[in-house]
């Protein structure tokens, strides 16, 4: 269970991306987070791990509070919480088994990695996971070299290498074309109904919304504005949350 | 919109004044500049540059063994009273003569000088030999002889004004190569000292970027302006530092005197060497697991810790043996490998620079782990005890950290400025320290973080920015009298100046990398040392090679300059050469630098391109 309690942030310059957010999320649910551009949605996401710094408000997960936990603890609760991206933000030039395998870094001990040893079982591990993302044939070339679905794949593979709880995922599917977008999706439905994973995803498409979420929550320049069921989300809650002149498009 | 207006009256003046205010600029700067085409046009300005062009178009480097025919004319100036002196040479010989008409003349006068039976096609000088002896070297006037297919010779001469009533000589050598060319003791000389430059520059460039990709991570804005810390961890991982280091020094020195006491034959060297790694390798493995599930149990801790030290305590032996074995080796080498000596001497001098080095490493080792250790125990510390006690303990922290930072900058000034007032440098500082460490522990909240990491962005830029603007050419004259003229002095110079140089230009990739990696990376759990290594060095990669390579093309550059101030390399050479005016030398020396230059220019576009 995890919950978001009077969640706060102000940025440096006085933006307040997120203010006073609290719901609850339990085991193995699937989670849209939906609003406009500049809504809050990346922050919200980004706090859960903490790469971003909440101002106020706490975050608990089974009753830990990781918005007080130290540097070492966060590194243990980090390595629970797999994280995609919008842009994937793989390492460019380093191999695609590399950038997977960097997903036990949580795991090893620092002083390994300095040369860049990894454990036989992580690297097995690693090709299993490309396998089930269906890119391992993939494994030994540039990261760079892939196409924006199969980088996006290899996103989800490094975050699976976790064995995470919950997995974050920030807008993974914006930069993608509609059939690659479901395909992406359709893994991360995968990961939480077979292996019970939490799943957290910000969307900007409704019919994705409709498709893939149990829940959803909306956020309107840093509130929350509506926390609900899917089929709940009429003309009416749209305005509401998209604003009034907002057109429904898909 | 009216696109075509006219121009104004407003903008014409406009235009006339950026007019004119360019040509006063340009007015001034030729009379700063000193431009004086009057000189450039005097006849001895346009003769001496002459002869340097032309010097400089041949370079010294190939040589023929030449023979001479010498020939010395009996001359009278002014012509003598006893005109019976003047002998008429022998014309009806096959040996070389000359004859001078008239056969003597005024000081001042135009003679004609005429050659016969000189090989053919030869030339070379002709000459006045003031004095009465033959031998003279000393000679007046600048013409030169060439002869024909039959080996004959006219040229007409000034006698100079040395009247005297002694005969003096009109003298002429014709030269001739013979065999075939070889290269001269200049080009013998050049070839040893480029080659010294070339390895002097990657030698530098070697030493300047190792030392400078952990100094870039430090300046780096990007990376630094995460790293946070509560006051008690920064105040105990700043008293950490000095405290490490004095402790390292003292146990790697016991080591070493230990190493000394043992290692005095070769088989303890070699038993150490090959038997200890091993041990250290299975006791790091096994207080180092790969990975880590559990959190272990405090007694484990210890004991990995324990184990740890112990590894690092055999592995600085290891160094001291390693030092001791190269050193005998290569003593042993350089005697009986004959030409291919300078490897025995590599070995050898690798061994000091290891055993000078270790003590050094073990030093600041210790100092980065106990003042981490420290670090980290501060930061458990503020995020556990209750805020009074963290309160306490940064009010006695603090002041301590602080009051020593500032006694050891008085240290250094009492040592650069010899003031010998324990006030100013120990008593002074000690309280000034003191009480801005305890504002600070009293302004600061308990568990606010601080931005440290900032702080030591701010002073590694600024010491680099510092360091970066004294010239290499400075550096070199300090080092100079530290160790001595040679190459050596100039590695050093050069292998600073690049440190702080490719530390600024790399800084600047680090900060210039994309986030969303990075981003990534923490994303899994991995600490910032693992962050580093995953999203910031593969990013990083391409441009620190291209960096590294123009450096090295900078680097051969300066190094033909830093022989000026006795640094070695191909400067001194030039330098010399041109100070004795022997500009043909001097040109080989050019030559040899352009070609070294371009063809570095020349490797590096290549290696970029096939690496990068």
């Amino acid at each position: 269970m995890l919950q978001i309690k009077n969640l706060t942030k102000i940025y440096d310059g006085g933006v307040k991306a997120l203010d006073n957010v609290s719901f609850d999320v339990p085991d193995g649910q699937f989670l849209a987070v939906i609003g406009l551009s500049g809504s809050g949605k990346s922050t919200l996401l980004r706090c859960i791990n903490r790469l971003i710094e909440p101002t106020e408000g706490q975050i608990l997960w089974n009753g830990e509070d990781i918005t007080a936990a130290s540097q070492e603890e966060m590194r243990r609760i980090r390595r629970k919480i797999g994280m995609v991206f919008q842009h994937f933000n793989l390492v460019h030039r380093s191999k695609v088994i590399t950038n997977v395998l960097a997903g036990r870094l949580g795991y090893i001990n620092p002083a390994w990695s300095l040369i860049n040893r990894f454990p036989k079982e992580d690297i097995e591990k690693a090709i299993k996971q490309l396998e089930r993302v269906g890119i391992a044939e993939k494994a030994n070339q540039r990261a760079d070299e892939l196409s924006g679905g199969q980088q996006q794949r290899v996103g989800i593979a490094r975050a699976l290498m976790q064995d995470p709880q919950i997995m974050l995922a920030d807008e993974p599917v914006a930069s993608l074309d509609p059939v690659l977008a479901h395909s992406i999706m359709s893994h991360l439905e995968d990961i939480n109904k077979n292996d019970g994973v939490t799943v957290l995803c910000s969307l900007h498409f409704l019919d994705l919304v409709h498709r893939y979420a149990d829940k959803v929550v909306a956020l309107n320049e840093g509130k929350l504005v509506f926390e609900g069921l899917p089929k709940d989300i009429d003309d009416e809650k749209f305005k509401e949350i998209y604003g009034r002149d907002a057109e429904r498009v898909g | 919109m009216n696109n075509n207006k006219k121009p104004s009256l407003w903008n014409s003046i406009k235009v006339g004044l950026l007019t004119f205010l360019t040509l006063m600029i340009f007015a001034y700067g030729f009379q700063v500049t000193k431009v004086n085409l009057e000189e450039l046009r005097s006849e001895r300005r346009q003769e001496s540059f002459v002869r340097i062009m032309r010097a400089l178009a041949r370079p010294e480097i190939f040589e023929y063994e030449q023979v001479e025919e010498v020939v010395n004319y009996p001359f009278y100036t002014p012509c003598p009273p006893d005109q019976s002196v003047l002998l008429a040479p022998d014309i009806n010989t096959l040996e070389p003569y000359i004859i001078v008409t008239p056969a003597c003349a005024e000081p001042g006068a135009i003679v004609q000088v005429e050659g016969f039976n000189f090989a053919p096609n030869t030339t070379g000088p002709v000459r006045f030999v003031p004095g009465n002896d033959p031998s003279n070297v000393v000679t007046l006037g600048r013409e030169n002889a060439k002869t024909d297919i039959n080996g004959d010779f006219t040229v007409s001469m000034e006698i100079p004004k040395r009247p005297s009533d002694d005969v003096q000589y009109i003298r002429v050598i014709l030269r001739r190569n013979v065999g075939a060319p070889h290269f001269t003791q200049t080009a013998h000389d050049t070839w040893d000292k480029i080659i010294e430059t070339v390895f002097l520059a990657l030698l530098a460039t070697v030493l300047g970027t190792i030392l400078a990709i952990p100094l870039s991570f430090i300046a780096a804005r990007n990376l630094m302006k995460t790293v946070k810390s509560p006051l008690t961890s920064i105040a105990l991982s700043t008293l950490g530092w000095p405290l490490g280091m004095l402790i390292g020094f003292i146990a790697i020195r016991w080591v070493g005197n230990f190493s000394a006491a043992i290692g005095s034959n070769i088989l303890v060297n070699l038993a150490s060497i090959l038997i200890l790694p091993l041990l250290i390798q299975f006791g790091l493995r096994w207080a180092m697991p790969q990975v880590e599930t559990t959190t272990p149990s405090q007694s484990m801790k210890f004991a990995r810790i324990g184990i740890i030290l112990l590894s690092a305590l055999l592995g600085f032996y290891v160094f001291f043996q390693l030092a001791s074995l190269a050193m005998r080796l290569g003593n042993t080498l350089q005697a009986s490998l004959g030409s291919f000596g300078f490897l025995g001497f590599f070995l050898f001098q690798m061994g000091d620079i290891i055993a000078i080095l270790t003590p050094s490493i073990g030093a600041l080792a210790a100092g980065g782990t106990l003042s981490s250790i420290l670090g980290r125990l501060g930061q458990q510390s503020s995020e556990r005890l209750p805020i009074p006690a963290i309160k306490t303990l940064n009010l006695i922290l603090t002041p301590a950290a602080i009051a020593m930072v500032f006694v050891l900058i008085g240290q250094v000034l009492e040592w650069l400025y010899e003031f010998d007032t324990p006030l100013y440098t120990l008593w002074g500082p000690m309280a000034i320290g003191a009480g801005l460490g305890l504002l600070l522990a009293v302004m600061t909240k308990p568990k606010e973080s601080l931005p440290i990491g900032l702080l030591i962005y701010s002073v590694t830029r600024t010491i680099l920015n510092a360091l970066r603007s004294v010239e290499a050419l400075v550096m070199a004259i300090v080092f100079v009298i530290a160790v001595g003229i040679g190459p050596f002095a100039g590695t050093l110079a050069l292998g600073l100046h690049t440190i702080v140089s490719l530390a600024k230009l790399y800084s600047e990739q680090v900060e210039s990398i994309l986030a969303g990696p990075l981003e990534a990376i923490q994303a899994t759990g991995a600490n910032r040392l693992q962050t580093i290594i995953y999203a910031v060095v593969p990013q990083i990669v391409p441009p620190y090679i291209s960096y590294t390579m123009y450096r090295w093309d900078i680097n051969v550059r300066m190094s033909t300059i830093i022989g000026f101030v006795g640094g070695g390399g191909i400067g001194f050479l030039l330098q010399q050469n041109i100070n004795l005016l022997n500009y043909r030398a001097a040109s080989a020396q050019m030559l040899a630098i352009a070609i070294v230059v371009s063809l570095m220019d020349y490797i590096s576009s290549v290696l970029r391109e096939k690496v990068v």
